[in-house]
């Protein structure tokens, strides 16, 4: 229970922390400072501004054609010339892993932008429409819930073969339930409030309702979501890979980087670790920047 | 308390029905002739109409799936194209050692994550909240496979305290089970422990705000046994529900883990499988997947409701 | 007359360091009980009782709290005791009960056994004997079928039952002293008079006194022999209800018990302008000095101290005057 201890909203150390609510009033200004004020959150969204442009700039900054075989000698430690060594082709590790961030990238956003539209869209639907297409779409998503996401992407592997675009959609489609889901609790919440009612019997229609009154205000909870499963995305990409069911070699995708250098740990144990090093370090940043936009938009899930 | 679990069945059997269905269209969505892979050398037309008939692949589609469901829940998977061996047969022998994993990985998780989560509490803001929440996110966000790797470089190349691979059942030699299982299971408890303990910081430290908690200090309960038993006892029933809605992630994890440490469990069967288009044992492997997945929501949430009065005593 | 002192806090002071500032929640408080009093702690939601009335048994979470001055309790400062000397005297021989009588219960565990961790804490006691006496307790503040009751969860009590059982479970270690921080707010008027007189009765059977804290001078009036009053984290004043009602000598006392609506007839209920300052903003002098009616321009420069009118009579106001 908090106690107001005086009227400057002070509250006791005795009250729970963060329960004033953030209303959609809060300047973003505000909001700004709040994730600032957040080290974890301001060191992921550095990581991943980092990720970014090392992506975009790849054909710039790579010091060799990600493909070219024999750029030097095979399984060579990092070095002057290499600075991340050379696989067993002699490929230019570094210039592999950079590229390798795009396709990373391109899997984490593209799949999870996919997941988001299909899944906010089922649940703004079944949310503000009820009734049987409310139990028909929730039901199909409790039933695609119930796959493990890598099982379902293997399956979906299995199914479309491989390829840059398939492991997208594979990705995406097991990310699809969890946003239908978010979305629909919180336009269950929304439909009550009395704006959303005034527009109703001000004849506004269902679809305008949605996306002028709904949407904007369960975006917050949605963009957070988006955030925090693309990391998800990116793992679940690196673990198709891994197992050889991700794009097909010579692409350079770190997943296949790291399951080629498993046969090289003990004479090149690099060829394996610094791709995951790559990995790891994206994937903090991106759970780190997670957090902090969860805390910064949506504080009712702020401990 | 019996209605709440009789409704939760119910939901779970509506899952099951949900999941059969898109398993079932996503055997048909296969491209290519499954009556022709089947037959292989022997395709004659006669033989092809023949065996098109037994799978009852020239009736209506709803047809066909009230006759493959019949089959499943028999337990009859089909078999396998290549190892020619029973479907259900492959996935048990598959199935075990991936549970004994995902077992071991749960315990593993849950004692690191109970003592660092109510340190990172108990001292909140200090050097071991920052260092144990610092862990945390780092095993967490560690892809499975390639910590695997690495724990492999480490304590199997380098320093020689456990196998790099195999697998031997915990129960017919429980010294070698533990010690071949004792690196994946690190792998993939890891990760776990890193989602548990930063939900046990988070719903501990909300207890431990709660008014009981200050009236149990009052009524002079010390400071050990108030995080232990009074706050731990609440805090950690949000954990059961993680262990349900993170169990998809952790059985996803096992099969990368197991392909690491080449244990002849589930993961290595389906990519097998897959690689070898060898579909009914991909199809089995991952109906087991959604069954367990299903079975231990059900079980997770029916103990949920156990541990919490408010459920339970209704 | 003067029966033992039991609890004799001096100068007591609880600062908050939050965000590099230092604030003074309680600023400088001395009071004391007799054995058996009961004792009124009176003031506005924020003057700052229910911290003192925490402070006594070191409840406040340190840092950012800080407590400083003397908690006398038969002797011995119980700000200077260690966390396991002091957790002997919680519950043995200073008893609490809380504003939130259903969030008072630990919700996972069953009253009964609530009760029975409170006496095995304290008492040597077989567990049979303990068992029994839980079912004893329950009876005795009127919890029907007491021995079913006992094997309930917290959420099937109701908040007024709920406080029964923590005012049974504060008295079950015969405690000195009973502190009631609010033990009444929470709940319907008609269940605060029957929470009270279990309170008064209990206190009455085993002889512990009580500290009183409650923000309603009416419940204060009923049930206390004296009254301390509050405001902005001071005592303001502190006398008995007879002096308090029939002769306050504090503006602010007096505008409390004009606030009060009267039985016998005349109305007169009156309200208080403005609000109590808070923490961040206190004024200077007297902290009452912006809404006093009859406030003088020393008010807002000189502190008054807390000044004996009478020997049972102590007032901060530069302007007070026995009797007046």
């Amino acid at each position: 229970m908090s106690r107001p201890l005086d009227a400057d909203g002070l509250t006791l150390p005795g009250a729970v922390a963060g329960s004033a609510p953030a209303t959609a009033r809060d300047g973003l200004r505000r909001r700004w400072w709040r994730f600032a004020r957040n080290r974890g959150a301001v060191f992921g969204l550095a990581v991943c501004v980092a990720v970014v442009l090392l992506s975009v700039l790849a054909p710039v900054i790579s010091p060799y054609d990600p493909l070219a075989q024999g750029a030097g000698p095979a399984l060579q430690p990092p070095s002057m010339a290499h600075w991340a060594g050379t696989d067993s082709f002699g490929r230019d590790m570094l210039s592999r892993i950079i590229y390798g961030a795009r396709i990373a990238l391109a899997v984490g956003l593209v799949s999870v932008l996919l997941a988001l539209v299909i899944g906010v869209a089922l649940g703004l639907v079944a949310g503000y429409y009820g009734g049987v297409l409310d139990i028909v779409i929730m039901r199909v998503m409790d039933g695609l819930f119930a796959f493990p996401i890598i099982i379902l992407a293997i399956a979906m592997m299995a199914i479309m073969g491989f390829g840059v675009t398939n492991v997208i959609i594979a990705v995406g489609v097991g990310f699809i339930a969890p946003f239908a889901r978010v979305t629909r609790a919180d336009v269950l919440a929304v439909k009550e409030e009395p704006y959303i009612e005034a527009a109703r019997l001000a004849g506004v229609s269902g679809r305008a309702i949605i996306l002028r009154h709904v949407l904007p205000n369960v975006a917050a909870p949605i963009i957070v979501q988006a955030a925090l499963r693309v990391s998800g995305a990116i793992i679940t990409e690196a673990g198709l890979s891994f197992l050889g069911l991700g794009p097909p070699p010579p692409t350079p995708v770190w997943g296949s980087m790291i399951a080629e250098g498993r046969n090289f740990i003990v004479m090149a144990p690099h060829v394996s670790t610094i791709p995951g090093v790559a990995l790891m370090i994206t994937i903090v940043g991106l759970n780190l920047l997670g957090d902090g936009l969860r805390d910064t938009l949506d504080p009712r899930l702020r401990r | 308390m019996i209605r709440f679990v009789l409704s939760r069945v119910a939901q779970t059997l509506a899952v099951l029905f949900i999941a059969s269905l898109i398993i079932f269209a996503l055997m048909r969505m296969i491209p290519g002739d499954p009556v022709l892979m089947l037959l292989g050398d022997d395709y004659t037309e006669d033989a092809y109409q023949q065996l098109r008939a037994r799978l009852g692949l020239d009736r209506s589609i709803v047809h066909q799936y009230v006759f493959w469901l019949r089959n499943v829940l028999q337990g009859d998977l089909g078999d396998s194209l290549l190892q020619h061996e029973r479907v259900s047969r492959l996935v048990w022998e598959a199935f075990v050692p991936t549970l004994t994993l995902v077992v071991a990985s749960l315990v593993v998780g849950v004692l690191i994550a109970v003592p660092s989560g109510v340190v990172a509490a108990q001292r909140k803001d200090s050097a071991w909240d920052w260092g144990s929440m610092g862990f945390a996110i780092f095993v967490y966000s560690m892809p499975a496979f390639w910590k695997g790797i690495i724990l492999i470089w480490i304590f199997s190349v380098h320093l020689r305290w456990f196998p790099a691979m195999g697998y031997v059942p915990p129960w017919v030699d429980l010294w070698d089970g533990l010690w071949k299982l004792a690196l994946p299971a690190i792998t993939l408890g890891t990760f776990f422990s890193g989602l548990v303990a930063r939900i046990i910081r988070s719903s501990l430290l909300e207890v431990l705000e709660q008014d009981y908690i200050k009236a149990a200090r009052a009524k002079g309960v010390r400071q050990a046994a108030l995080v232990y038993r009074h706050a731990l006892a609440n805090a950690l029933i949000p954990v059961v529900t993680i262990i349900g809605l993170q169990f998809g992630a952790l059985l996803g994890g096992a099969v990368l883990t197991e392909t690491v440490f080449a244990i002849p469990g589930m993961g290595r069967l389906t990519v097998n499988a897959i690689l070898n288009r060898d579909y009914s044992v991909v199809q089995g492997t991952i109906l087991a997947g959604v069954f367990l997945v299903v079975l231990v929501n059900l079980a997770v949430d029916v103990t949920y409701a156990f541990l919490n009065p408010k459920i339970r005593v209704a | 007359m003067t029966a033992e002192t039991i609890l004799d806090v001096r100068d007591l002071t609880v600062d908050f360091h939050l965000d590099g500032t230092v604030l003074r929640a309680v600023d400088g408080i001395s009071l004391s009980v007799r054995r058996g009093e009961i004792v009124g702690l009176v003031g506005e939601s924020g003057a700052g009782k229910s911290l003192t009335s925490e402070a006594i048994l070191r409840l406040i979470r340190c840092p950012p709290g800080r407590i400083t001055g003397e908690v006398r309790f038969r002797g011995r400062n119980l700000l200077d005791l260690d966390e396991d000397a002091l957790s002997r005297i919680r519950g043995r021989e200073i008893a609490m009960i809380f504003q939130n009588p259903a969030g008072s219960l630990n919700p996972v565990f069953r009253v009964g056994a609530q009760l029975h961790e409170a006496m095995a804490l304290h008492l040597d006691e077989p567990r049979p004997a303990l068992r029994a006496r839980v079912v004893d307790i329950l009876a005795r503040v009127g919890i029907p079928a007491p021995r079913t009751r006992a094997r309930d969860y917290p959420h099937q009590f109701s908040g007024g039952m709920a406080q029964r059982v923590m005012v049974g479970m504060g008295m079950s270690c015969v405690p000195a002293l009973l502190i009631a921080d609010e033990p009444t707010t929470a709940l319907d008027v008609t269940i605060q008079a029957q929470v009270l007189a279990l309170i008064r009765q209990l206190a009455r059977e085993t002889g512990a006194a009580v500290l009183l804290v409650s923000h309603d001078l009416g419940i204060i009036s009923q049930m206390c022999d004296r009254v301390i009053v509050m405001y902005a984290g001071r005592i303001v004043e502190q006398a008995s209800i007879a002096t308090v009602f029939g002769a306050p000598a504090h503006p602010y006392t007096r505008a409390l018990v004009d606030c009060l609506p009267r039985v016998d007839g005349v109305e007169r209920l009156g309200t208080i302008g403005g609000v109590m300052p808070g923490l961040r903003a206190l004024p200077p002098g007297c902290r009452f000095h912006p809404r006093c009616p009859i406030a003088e321009p020393r008010c807002s420069v000189d502190v008054p101290a807390l000044r004996a009118l009478t020997p049972d009579h102590r007032a901060a106001c530069h302007l007070a005057r026995p009797g007046a």
